[in-house]
């Protein structure tokens, strides 16, 4: 009978399941659980070498993947291991949701670690809002991305004569010149991240540095409704003619295969979009060109991929501080930042090993730190809290679709953001 | 089975007595577990969720009330009516269409088809998938780069478009396409289930009585599968309140916002925003619309069963 | 194949008049035959060419160079996380997280059934009424109250805290699969052996179940497909020991980074997809015949 069958199979497997999940709960071995969401590509294999680099010390790497959406199924699943009891010991985590998460008193104490490894003086005052709490060390940055970048196929523009872009005007002319040619002028994918990412540029473009503290960092709403913003979104209505019928919901290492193909002229992405060029054996100078996007030259918009450590029982606290260290290390540092195509965390890591566009960002970095124009990224979630973030995004994305014209996406802006401020 | 001839006074002597007491008990005891652990998971974490909707929550549960404010808060965000707007889009679509092509495909398969041995796990297999897998199927297939409208035109027919899935106004049509496709095979099933228990003394009596074809379906069939339509209804509802995952995995809520969905919009504010008192608001009238609609039709439907 | 086939046009004579008509019947059942199977098809074809041919071709035509490289890959090789470990490793966990599921949330199932139709005690209808609701409860609400409640029990991150959960959230539809089945079973015959003094389990074993066979296939084949595909629960309940492979689909086709392997990603589709597949293929038959006998009956 199938019920009899059935009954002895399962039972046989709940006891072979028993078994199976004996060794991993009688671990006493040093052992790090780890959440993340790079589970493909150079980003799994840089971070592999973080994993071998622990296994080397004697830490034992659990991975838990959950890709997705730029972590948002991992934020999930973090929610329900911490609320179950059963934190990991690190989670790749950005901005301000390191914030969210040590107001609730789950995060760990990582000064020991911090003042022996002199972290204060090496990572960047920005980078330091994010990764402390009140004072304490709660996280360890990896790396530090920037967004004001555009990527331009090289020979999509010397074909036609154009250079590299510094203005605005600039930047118009040689994408309608683009479009005229019959190529696609903007790579761009249609998802509300994107949308935002290139907000975060024109913003800075439109009104400089100052402004975008005042309007995307302090949440002015006067700054939020002026005729800058008014300006701003004017620009990205502007931005919308330049892509190709396709761009709704498109990947963005698909806008960046455009690009890489000559299919499209210039795509505006984060330094991440580097790694797609060099996998496809492209070399910066000679196939592509990275810049920063015209008119915000001087000023870098960062976000940093972090590892937030949990507190842990006193039998994996050893392992989690190794990983810390192992983190920070300035060799790791370079060599993951390499692959990444990020700046390391670091300032006082040698840019020897990176291409030429990573030696810009590096430069760039220290230049912005000097002139304090380190100004995180809103669409990365280095500007605004999570909610604050998303209520913007909505509105972006609205106008660049065309769904509201630029005088309400104003208006809409600054109801979005007084909504979602708790 | 032997039925040994007892007469009936035995029953009601002493020693069946304490066994018809045990007997009475036994059957709530044994229905008790399942009873509880539902009543305990699901209604209490109805109420938990009721009660989230009034605290300060926002990325984790906060044990505080500070009154209903998140509801006017939900009310006032665009997404919300955008997703209730959707939610009604779709679920009317869904059910209809599932029970129409369903009810339909169960009757002509029911003609005494030759090769309905292949055609119903055709029909059926879509089911058995999950909606990672049938997501990202029909994504690529209606992607216009990629899929149906890129074939059209490397055929030679390039006036063809189907950009549905990356049209603000579209899009949600598209999420019905896939998803009457993955469940109307199931829904057919259970029709021709239900039109293989009809007795065909009367539809033949009917016949002869002269009435048509048509009459005969909607005047005898249909009606003698009301069963069917409460067990496919149930099975739909279900199915697009959990749409969840397709949602996620054809269009993500886009392009921009265009397919929210209530189930997508609570997911977002709860775990991504770091509003969960929104998203617990949320929830609650999402479980206010269906009760609605479900708790009347089960009353209906139970109380009207024979005893 | 019971003798209440209806056959509305069985008897009819005029063969000839019928002929287009049957004719227009079999072509409108093919054309949605490949309505369902055109996904199918792109995902088989699709899974069975070189990259390059993908990218550059359409995604109907058969493929010039067939390769069973992408399956392999994503069976062994594709990376799921830090390590490219392919599919494989979550296939077992899948396993065991849906066998006992199943066959548990099966036997509570029947066993709710037989007391709601054969019991009938006061109120057994509102019982059933509360049971029933709880098949609509949207799994979102569901994650954070029973990660705490998993937690306390110690049994977070380990297949057994899946276990409880599926099992808990099948309950609804394998009590409605069962009652209605119960429900048009002859309540002579259970009363009959109640006087014949058989116990409340004796009668369940010997009686109702030798003929429970076409519920058990209808109810197995749907908690099976829910269980083995479910995403939400197996990502937020599971730990690295415990994690499907619904969750490492997930990572394979969701990555965000380089090329897009969409061959591989649809050979790991198909790959998660072949157990329930072929339990509804192979059980299909006995699936609308179990549903004859009475899950759609009132």
């Amino acid at each position: 009978m199938n019920i009899t069958k059935s009954c002895i199979i399962s039972a046989a497997l709940l006891a072979s399941s028993a078994l199976a999940g004996l060794p991993a709960l009688a671990q006493g071995a040093q052992r790090v659980d780890v959440l993340h969401w790079w589970t493909s590509g150079g980003e799994a294999s840089a971070l592999n070498v973080l994993k071998q680099n622990l296994n080397g010390e004697g830490v034992a790497w659990q991975d838990v993947p959950v890709a997705g959406g730029g972590g948002e199924q991992a934020m999930t699943v973090l929610r329900a291991r911490v609320t179950s009891g059963n934190p990991p010991t690190a989670s790749q985590m950005l901005g301000f949701d390191i914030q969210d998460w040590a107001e609730q008193g789950v995060l760990a104490d990582l000064n020991a670690i911090a003042a022996k490894e002199n972290w204060d003086k090496n990572i960047p005052a920005a980078l330091q809002q994010f990764s402390k709490y009140k004072g304490t060390w709660v996280a360890a940055p990896v790396n530090l991305h920037s967004t004001n970048w555009i990527w331009i196929n090289k020979k999509v523009f010397d074909d036609l004569g154009l250079k590299p872009p510094q203005n605005w005007d600039e930047f118009i002319a040689a994408l309608d010149k683009v479009k005229a040619s019959g190529k696609t002028a903007l790579a761009h994918g249609g998802q509300p991240w994107q949308d935002a990412t290139i907000f975060d540029s024109v913003v800075i473009a439109t009104g400089g540095p100052e402004f975008y503290k005042k309007a995307l960092i302090d949440l002015d709403p006067q700054a939020l409704g002026s005729d800058t913003m008014k300006k701003v979104f004017e620009r990205m209505t502007q931005l919308r003619k330049y892509v190709d019928n396709n761009f709704s919901g498109r990947d963005w290492n698909l806008a960046s295969a455009m690009v890489i193909r000559g299919d499209a002229a210039v795509q505006i992405m984060g330094d991440w979009a580097k790694g797609e060029f060099v996998n496809a054996g492209k070399k910066p100078g000679t196939d592509f060109i990275c810049t920063r996007f015209p008119g915000t030259q001087g000023v870098v918009t960062f976000n940093t991929d972090q590892f937030a450590m949990f507190k842990v029982g006193a039998d994996r606290q050893g392992a989690q501080q190794k990983m810390a260290m192992a983190i920070e290390d300035p060799g790791f540092q370079s060599s993951f930042n390499v692959v990444k195509g990020s700046a390391p965390a670091r300032t006082d890591v040698s840019d020897a090993a990176f291409d030429d566009c990573g030696k810009k960002a590096i430069a760039d970095v220290k230049d912005a730190v000097a002139k304090g124009t380190l100004l995180g990224s809103l669409a990365h979630g280095h500007a605004a809290r999570a909610a604050v973030k998303n209520a913007m995004y909505d509105v972006v994305t609205a106008v660049f679709n065309g769904d509201y014209a630029p005088d309400q996406g104003v208006k809409e802006l600054v109801t979005a953001v007084a909504g979602a401020k708790q | 089975m032997a039925v040994a001839a007892i007469p009936s006074h035995t029953t009601s002597i002493e020693p069946a007595r304490t066994s018809r007491g045990i007997e009475d008990w036994l059957p709530r005891l044994v229905l008790a577990p399942s009873f509880a652990a539902l009543i305990l998971f699901v209604y209490g974490f109805i109420l938990f969720t009721l009660y989230l909707s009034t605290t300060s929550s926002t990325l984790l549960p906060v044990f505080d009330f500070i009154g209903f404010g998140a509801y006017s808060r939900l009310f006032s965000i665009p997404n919300w009516t955008i997703a209730l707007k959707n939610l009604a889009i779709f679920g009317s679509l869904y059910i209809v269409l599932c029970t129409a092509m369903g009810l339909f495909l169960a009757i002509l398969i029911d003609q005494k088809i030759r090769g309905e041995g292949l055609l119903r796990p055709i029909f059926l297999y879509p089911m058995a998938l999950s909606f990672i897998v049938t997501g990202t199927a029909w994504k690529w297939f209606l992607d216009p780069g990629i899929g149906l409208e890129q074939t059209m035109h490397s055929l030679g027919w390039t006036s063809f478009t189907f950009n549905w899935i990356k049209d603000s106004q579209m899009a949600i049509y598209t999420i019905v396409i896939a998803a009457v496709w993955q469940s109307s095979g199931f829904v057919m099933a259970m029709f021709l289930a239900g039109l293989r228990g009809i007795d065909s003394e009367i539809m033949k009596a009917a016949q002869i009585d002269g009435a048509s074809t048509v009459q005969t379906y909607r005047r005898i069939v249909i009606p003698q599968l009301r069963p069917a339509f409460l067990s496919a209804f149930v099975v739909l509802a279900h199915l697009a309140i959990k749409s969840f995952d397709l949602i996620i995995a054809m269009t993500n809520g886009g392009p921009g916002r265009a397919t929210e969905m209530p189930s997508t919009f609570m997911y977002s504010y709860t775990f991504t925003r770091n509003q969960m008192n929104v998203g617990a608001a949320s929830a609650v009238i999402m479980l206010i619309m269906i009760s609605s609609i479900i708790v009347p039709y089960l009353y209906a439907e139970l109380r009207g069963e024979k005893k | 194949m019971t003798a209440h086939v209806s056959t509305i046009s069985e008897d009819r004579s005029a063969t000839s008049s019928r002929a287009p008509a049957r004719a227009l019947l079999y072509l409108v059942l093919i054309a949605f035959a490949l309505y369902y199977l055109l996904p199918l098809f792109i995902m088989i074809v699709n899974s069975v060419k070189p990259l390059a041919e993908i990218q550059g071709g359409n995604m109907l035509s058969l493929p010039a160079e067939t390769t069973f490289e992408p399956w392999r890959k994503a069976w062994n090789e594709a990376q799921i996380g830090v390590e490219a470990t392919g599919l494989a490793p979550y296939f077992l966990n899948s396993i065991l997280m849906v066998v006992p599921a199943v066959a548990i949330s099966t036997i509570l199932g029947a066993l709710n059934g037989y007391v709601l139709t054969k019991y009938r005690f006061p109120g057994h209808k509102i019982v059933f009424g509360l049971m029933l609701f709880a098949c609509f409860i949207p799994f979102q609400i569901v994650l954070i109250p029973m990660a705490r409640i998993l937690g306390m029990l110690g049994i977070a991150g380990t297949i057994y805290g899946l276990i409880l959960v599926h099992v808990v959230y099948g309950l609804g539809f394998t009590t409605l699969y069962f009652r209605n089945y119960y429900e048009a079973f002859p309540t002579e015959l259970v009363r009959a052996a109640q006087v014949d003094g058989a116990s409340f389990f004796k009668i369940f074993y010997r009686i109702l179940l030798p003929s429970s066979g076409p519920i058990i296939v209808v109810t197995v084949i749907w908690q099976f497909t829910n269980v083995w595909n479910d995403f939400l629960f197996g990502a937020s309940f599971s730990g690295p020991t415990a994690m499907p492979i619904t969750v490492a689909l997930n990572n394979l086709v969701n990555s965000s980074t380089g090329v897009k392997e969409y061959n591989v990603h649809f050979a790991g589709a198909l790959l998660a997809a072949l157990p329930t597949l072929i339990v509804y293929i192979v059980a299909g038959r006995f699936f609308v015949r179990g549903l004859m006998s009475g899950a759609v009956k009132g």
